[in-house]
């Protein structure tokens, strides 16, 4: 059983498969797993904003029959009084039977998790760490593509800072043939930690570049990511990079047929909506992935489900 | 320049020149009641220049901060004037308490009560990163 999902890289190839295979059949049979949770209440703990993750684990959890308890704003909680994040999670575990949690501080869940006695379930640590995105992604990957090897996979936009792109890399880097285009401004390139390490192998393959366009036809998957105000220290940077790449309509014309546009969203400049029509548009459909792969990970997760 | 030997104590020796006042201070000796040597910049055949620290007291070395600062450090125990025991240093894997994490977007900077934990990702630079966030030491 998986007792905590800190970084994508506490589950194995095959857990992965098994979460997959188990979101499949939940898709196929939604009735089928309606009251698997009843009596079960998952706390979500989001220290920082957020629409799609904490939604969908919500109404990932009350589709299950469980129950939902939890804060959207750390100002309504004793995170405001300077209660610790130990202190936090011994007390919501006393409420609830498991715990998504969302921190600005990087390593907060892992914090978190070392003083948890129910599981956790790392919700995005500031720029480290996303690990339930990157399931919604590879799930998505998965239904699009049927395959996760021998892919070309554009990773564009914030690489600094974007966590689910670190924790994308980290997935697909264990898959064979799989090639990394790495697309960002020179202030906002993978930190070294991903590249020396997911990438740091003797198989995988990258290459980093400041230009989407011409890399376009090579692609098979394009990763779009928003540039992260909040993650800036300075407003001036953030100011001066945040329109690095606008993916346009015109851009696409020369991308393959099959060519996969996914982003965590939100979005804000990066995708124009005009290409929200396009049928290689996945993003949307990604967000549902999302709530799907999340209701396999908590049943999982509880112990209901292999 | 004449360092009187000890009878019962620690003798760090081959400490790189220059890195003794660093192992000085991450295994706390200025708490000590006993004397303490710190001997830079001696000649050494091996190594060209080398600093040495001689502790006139049994005390528990932290190796694993030792290994961190310096693993070219050897050190000795000594019982009534005699090397009794010798040990060479290596990296540590795992350094617990040691260094604390630059980065301030880590939980470490805030959370009160986490051991500040370190794994070596790369031995051959002797890099370390910080188990909550990555972050890189060195």
């Amino acid at each position: 059983m998986i007792n905590r999902l800190n970084d994508i890289n506490d589950l194995t190839s095959a857990q992965i498969e098994r979460l997959i295979a188990l979101a499949e059949d939940i898709l196929a049979d939604r009735a089928k797993y309606q009251d698997i949770l009843n009596h079960r209440t998952l706390a979500t703990l989001f220290f920082e904003p957020s629409t799609r993750t904490r939604l969908s684990f919500e109404a990932a959890m009350l589709e299950l029959g469980g129950n939902v308890i939890g804060f959207a704003d750390p100002n309504s909680s004793s995170a405001t009084k300077g209660e610790s994040v130990a202190d936090t999670i011994r007390t919501v575990a006393c409420y609830s039977d498991i715990i998504v949690m969302r921190h600005p501080k990087e390593g907060a869940p892992l914090a978190a998790a070392l003083r948890s006695p129910i599981p956790i379930i790392n919700a995005g640590d500031g720029g480290h760490h996303h690990p339930t995105q990157t399931l919604a992604d590879l799930f998505t990957i998965r239904r699009e593509k049927g395959r996760f090897d021998g892919l070309c996979i554009g990773l564009c936009g914030d690489l600094k800072f974007g966590r689910t792109v670190h924790s994308l890399i980290h997935a697909m880097s264990r898959y064979d043939n799989v090639r990394f285009i790495l697309i960002s401004p020179e202030e906002l390139r993978a930190p070294d930690y991903i590249l020396e390490g997911a990438l740091g192998g003797p198989n995988a393959a990258y290459r980093e570049t400041d230009s989407l366009e011409s890399v376009m036809p090579e692609l098979d998957v394009l990763y779009m990511t928003r540039v992260q105000r909040e993650r800036f220290f300075n407003e001036a940077d953030y100011v001066r990079l945040k329109d690095s790449y606008i993916l346009t309509r015109r851009m696409l014309e020369r991308a393959k047929d099959s060519l996969s546009i996914l982003h965590p969203l939100p979005r804000v400049n990066e995708i124009a909506v005009e290409v929200d029509d396009d049928p290689r548009a996945c993003y949307f459909k990604q967000t549902y992935y999302g709530k799907i792969i999340r209701k396999a990970l908590l049943a999982a997760m509880l112990g209901v489900c292999e | 320049m004449n360092i009187d030997s000890i009878r019962n104590g620690i003798v760090i020796d081959h400490i790189q020149a220059g890195n003794s006042m660093r192992i000085y201070q991450l295994l706390r000796l200025d708490r000590l009641e006993c004397s303490v040597a710190i001997i830079k910049n001696c000649k050494s055949r091996k190594m060209g220049r080398k600093d040495i620290i001689k502790i006139d007291e049994d005390f528990d070395v932290n190796l694993d901060a030792l290994g961190f600062v310096d693993p070219t450090v050897t050190v000795s125990v000594i019982r009534d004037g005699q090397t009794v025991g010798k040990r060479k240093i290596s990296p540590p894997e795992r350094i617990v308490n040691v260094i604390r994490c630059n980065n301030p977007r880590c939980i470490t900077t805030t959370e009160p009560g986490l051991d500040h934990v370190f794994h070596l990702t790369d031995a051959s630079r002797r890099q370390y990163r910080c188990a909550y966030c990555d972050a890189a030491r060195q």
